[in-house]
């Protein structure tokens, strides 16, 4: 990798996570591995500085989820402190356009809260940056463009170059996140800054209600033996009735989603 | 000329040992402090030395007598070599015969001693260590003869011209040679240091408790806890000064026999840890240099002469390579099996878990699985990761009393985490159907109950283990009940030996904890249980680490077994002897590889002993065990081999007074 002339600086992103099974605060497990790819690429890239950013209040489960992620080996987290059901969004926002980090990573889905996944996007049309999702690993950072290769279905991955700023979400296909240590968590300090308190109004509209199970298509194999089972367990599901469309308008893109969902009865 | 000779030579090699001492203090202060009763351990140590050492060093009887012979001799004849020829009470007309008469028996008993020493040295076994210790018996023969031919002329049993001539410079050379050794070496770094830096570690040892009194042996196997609220305090051993000066002492005080090495179960499956070698890194790490002088066997797969370390340098690498590689920490089983073996009382198994602490704690670097184990630990409870509301799925039909209904129980049945290990399970259910046959009034905490935080201490995730343990005792401070029963070894060694550090004012942290195999042992001895006889094949007992040589329990299994009818074919090693499965220490989470697999040699072990069956006392055994491949054993918890035996208890009434204990037979020692 080509070191860059003067350090960069990497804004993280980091939410606080929500244990699957048992529902305790820990760090969340996309957050933290946009936070091992900013780490891993300060070692690669010596003047990096990283700038961990939290938006929301301090209480007891939040600082065990945050000291989740200074463990990885990190001096500091901003933390931009709202009451609860501000809107993250807009704190964010006001704060990167100041600081103006050439680099924004972020988990793709936070683990609690609405989790719809937006943020990215909400974040990357307020600020007016491009966005990419998926994002495996970055390669290579030079004269403020990046190239960062993105991760597609079934281990594909696709090299793009991005002019910065710009914001990148983390999913499962990033690198896993390092331990999380106790020693360097406990010594690391919080840098809190107040920050507006826009109330979520789109939250407040919002009815929750715990979340069901979902019913799973299921896949029903026939195999006579264990090669056979193999074989249908490793081939492409439900690849028969796809269809790739390409050098179509928005409008027909539209048109085909719309049809596919309602054939597979999710609009009726 | 001697006699003008002598008293120089001996005062110079002990002003010069002087000054070795106080370096080898300074090296040794290094460390953190730790505050021992200096005036009560030096007293103590003559006993500790006469009874606690020689207990182990009796093992094995030639070299005991060897010791006896030569480290007593020489004591002896040093301190009366002092009298008789350094402040020359051998020419006093009163004194001089008997002190004279003295030292020519000591020295001579020294000089039988001394050939012994070099009879051992003549095809010495691998486990000892060669280079200046091959050369030990010619020096301590050279000590012991010199003094005794040098005496000969002062009690006129040789010509007084003796003492002039070449022969005397001759005779003054080899005086000079075994002073040199014995004196001069001592302080300085020679094979006697071990005299010098044992006698000290025996004085100030870090578990004074682990020495028997005069009420009988004493046992400390639980680690100590670290300081969590102190937020200076180090978090576990990065750099050598981090060991406490104590710890620092008891690695100097290393003889090198290898003892540790020939049972340690990781040095044997050669994966790369030799106990005897971590040690003396550890002594390279207190004087600063590099390893190249070691001449013993090498960690296995790490060839010698490659590390290096400093008092204030990291024993691990940050980067490549510094005093010892990370995989020779994470292969330890922390079985203890070393400890037990060693002559000079050192904690290996403490050092190794120190060190791991600064591993986990500070770098974050728990290899292979450890991460993922400790998040699981702190997330649900349990290292598999599994809902935490699940402990209890596998009792589904089994209608256990809860702690939290009945509040208050004679036993409260400890389950751990085989609770939710589909084999475990099996054993729990016979273990509560035998409670049930004995009529047993006992509960379960359920889901209320934890992890014991063993694994987490073990990867040296100190935190972790804490968290879990407060949050056990808390619990368990909300009922009452007489004792807990568990068929886990590491839950009932954590829970009987090392939740008592942890306890806060108010809320005691002390219980009688017994293994279920002692539970079933009192059972049978009061008469509530009774057993078909046995009809099966020849079986054997595997003793798991954390029951015997942690908690001292061999004979009950025992003497359940033979409740049963059961003959045991005892393994080589077995009782304090026996050789670990593998599995303990976070050892299968860490799994470091090696030449061989841990259970795979001791399920050998089983197959050499003939048994068709193996009786074990711990879900870690027989997980271990039972993942043997093309195993000659079948692998049978103690508590299924008696659930399958139950039949009708005799009624209590009718025989009127509860059974007579079963004699005890206690595992036979095999040297």
């Amino acid at each position: 990798m080509q070191p860059e002339q003067q350090g960069l600086e990497v804004a993280v992103l980091v939410s606080v996570g929500r244990h699957p099974i048992t529902g305790r605060a820990r760090r969340a497990e996309q957050d933290a591995r946009g936070v091992e790819l900013a780490l891993t690429l300060a070692s690669e890239l010596p003047g990096t500085r990283i700038n961990v950013l939290h938006a929301g209040q301090q209480d007891i489960n939040s600082e065990v989820a945050l000291r989740g992620y200074l463990g990885m080996g990190l001096n500091s987290l901003t933390l931009l402190e709202q009451p609860e059901g501000s809107d993250a969004i807009a704190a964010l926002a006001a704060y990167l356009t100041k600081a103006l980090p050439p680099l924004v990573l972020t988990g793709t889905r936070a683990e609690c809260g609405e989790g719809s996944g937006l943020l990215p996007y909400a974040l990357a049309e307020r600020l007016g940056w491009p966005l990419v999702n998926g994002l495996a690993a970055v390669e290579t950072i030079e004269n403020g463009v990046v190239t960062l290769l993105q991760a597609l279905p079934r281990g594909q991955r696709r090299r793009l170059k991005v002019r910065l700023p710009a914001i990148v979400s983390v999913d499962e296909a990033g690198p896993v996140a390092r331990q999380s240590a106790f020693g360097p968590a406990r010594r690391a300090k919080f840098i809190v800054t107040s920050a507006i308190h826009e109330p979520d109004r789109e939250l407040t509209q919002w009815h929750l209600a715990p979340a069901r199970k979902r019913p799973k298509r299921l896949k029903i194999v026939k195999a006579a033996s264990a090669r056979d089972r193999f074989k249908a367990a490793a081939s492409k599901a439900g690849g028969k009735s796809g269809q790739v469309l390409s050098d179509v308008t928005p409008e027909q893109g539209a048109v085909a989603i719309l049809k596919l969902l309602e054939e597979e009865d999710v609009l009726r | 000329m001697l006699e003008t000779l002598l008293p120089i030579l001996i005062f110079s090699a002990l002003a010069l040992a002087a000054l070795g001492a106080s370096r080898r203090v300074r090296l040794w202060r290094q460390g953190r402090p730790s505050s021992v009763p200096i005036l009560k351990g030096l007293a103590a140590m003559p006993r500790r030395y006469l009874v606690d050492l020689h207990h182990v060093v009796g093992r094995d009887k030639v070299m005991s007598n060897t010791h006896v012979a030569t480290a007593g001799g020489f004591v002896a004849a040093a301190v009366l070599m002092i009298l008789v020829h350094g402040l020359g009470l051998g020419s006093s007309e009163s004194m001089g015969p008997i002190l004279g008469g003295l030292l020519l028996a000591a020295s001579a008993a020294m000089f039988v001693g001394s050939r012994f020493v070099a009879r051992r040295r003549r095809n010495p076994p691998a486990r000892l260590s060669r280079g200046p210790w091959m050369r030990l018996p010619r020096s301590l023969m050279a000590f012991s003869g010199g003094v005794f031919l040098a005496t000969l002329p002062t009690l006129g049993l040789l010509p007084d011209d003796f003492g002039s001539g070449v022969l005397a410079l001759m005779l003054a050379a080899v005086v000079v040679w075994g002073l040199g050794e014995m004196v001069f070496g001592m302080t300085w770094g020679g094979p006697m240091k071990h005299a010098f830096a044992g006698a000290l570690h025996l004085a100030f040892h870090r578990r004074p408790e682990r020495f028997s009194s005069k009420q009988g042996g004493r046992r400390s196997t639980g680690l100590k806890a670290l300081d969590l609220d102190d937020e200076t305090a180090p978090l576990g051993v990065g750099t050598p000064s981090d060991f406490t000066w104590n710890q620092l002492l008891g690695f100097d005080a290393c003889v090198q026999c290898g003892r540790c090495e020939a049972v340690c179960p990781a040095f044997a499956a050669g994966q790369p840890l030799n106990p005897k070698k971590l040690i003396q890194d550890m002594v390279v790490g207190l004087s600063g240099g590099s390893d190249a002088s070691y001449t013993g066997s090498p960690h296995p797969g790490k060839p010698v002469g490659e590390h290096y370390g400093t008092p204030y340098g990291p024993i691990v690498g940050l980067a490549g390579q510094a005093l010892v590689d990370a995989e020779t920490l994470w292969s330890c089983t922390t079985c203890r099996a070393c400890v037990e073996e060693c002559p000079m009382m050192i904690e290996h198994v403490d050092a190794i878990v120190d060190m791991r602490r600064h591993l986990t704690l500070e770098r974050g670097q728990t290899p292979n699985k450890g991460a993922g184990v400790l998040d699981n630990l702190i997330a649900t409870d349990n290292p598999g990761g599994f809902d935490p509301g699940s402990r209890l799925h596998w009792a589904a039909d089994l209608n256990l009393p809860l702690m939290a209904d009945v509040k208050q129980a004679e036993v409260l049945l400890w389950l751990g985490d085989g609770a939710f290990d589909m084999r475990n399970q099996r054993t729990l259910r016979a273990l509560v159907k035998v409670l049930r046959v004995a009529e047993v009034e006992f509960a379960v905490l359920g889901t209320e109950e934890r992890d014991s935080g063993d694994v987490a201490r073990r990867l040296g995730d100190e935190a972790t283990f804490q968290r879990l343990a407060r949050r056990n005792i808390a619990t368990l401070s909300k009922y009452r009940f007489q004792r807990i029963v568990t068929c886990d070894p590491h839950s009932f060694h954590v829970l009987g030996n090392e939740y008592g550090e942890l306890a806060e004012p108010g809320i005691p942290a002390q219980y009688e904890v017994r293994h279920h195999s002692t539970f079933i042992a009192e059972l049978y001895d009061a008469g509530r249980l009774a057993f078909a006889p046995w009809k099966g094949g020849r079986v054997t007992y595997h003793d798991p680490c954390y029951l015997g040589r942690y908690n001292g329990e061999y004979e009950a299994p025992r003497r359940v077994l033979k409740a049963l009818g059961i003959e045991l074919k005892e393994m080589e090693r077995s009782g304090f002897r026996s050789r670990c499965c593998g599995g303990g220490g976070g050892a299968p989470i860490t799994d470091i590889p090696g030449e061989r697999r841990i259970p795979d040699m001791r399920m050998n072990d089983v197959k050499e002993s003939g048994a068709g069956l193996v009786a074990v006392g711990c879900p870690q055994c027989t997980a271990m065990l039972e993942g043997v491949v093309d195993a000659s054993a079948e692998v049978r918890d103690i508590a299924e081999l008696v659930a399958d035996a139950l039949v009708e208890p005799p009624s209590v009434n009718a025989t009127g007074s509860p059974r007579e204990p079963v004699v005890k037979a206690t595992a036979e020692e095999v040297l």
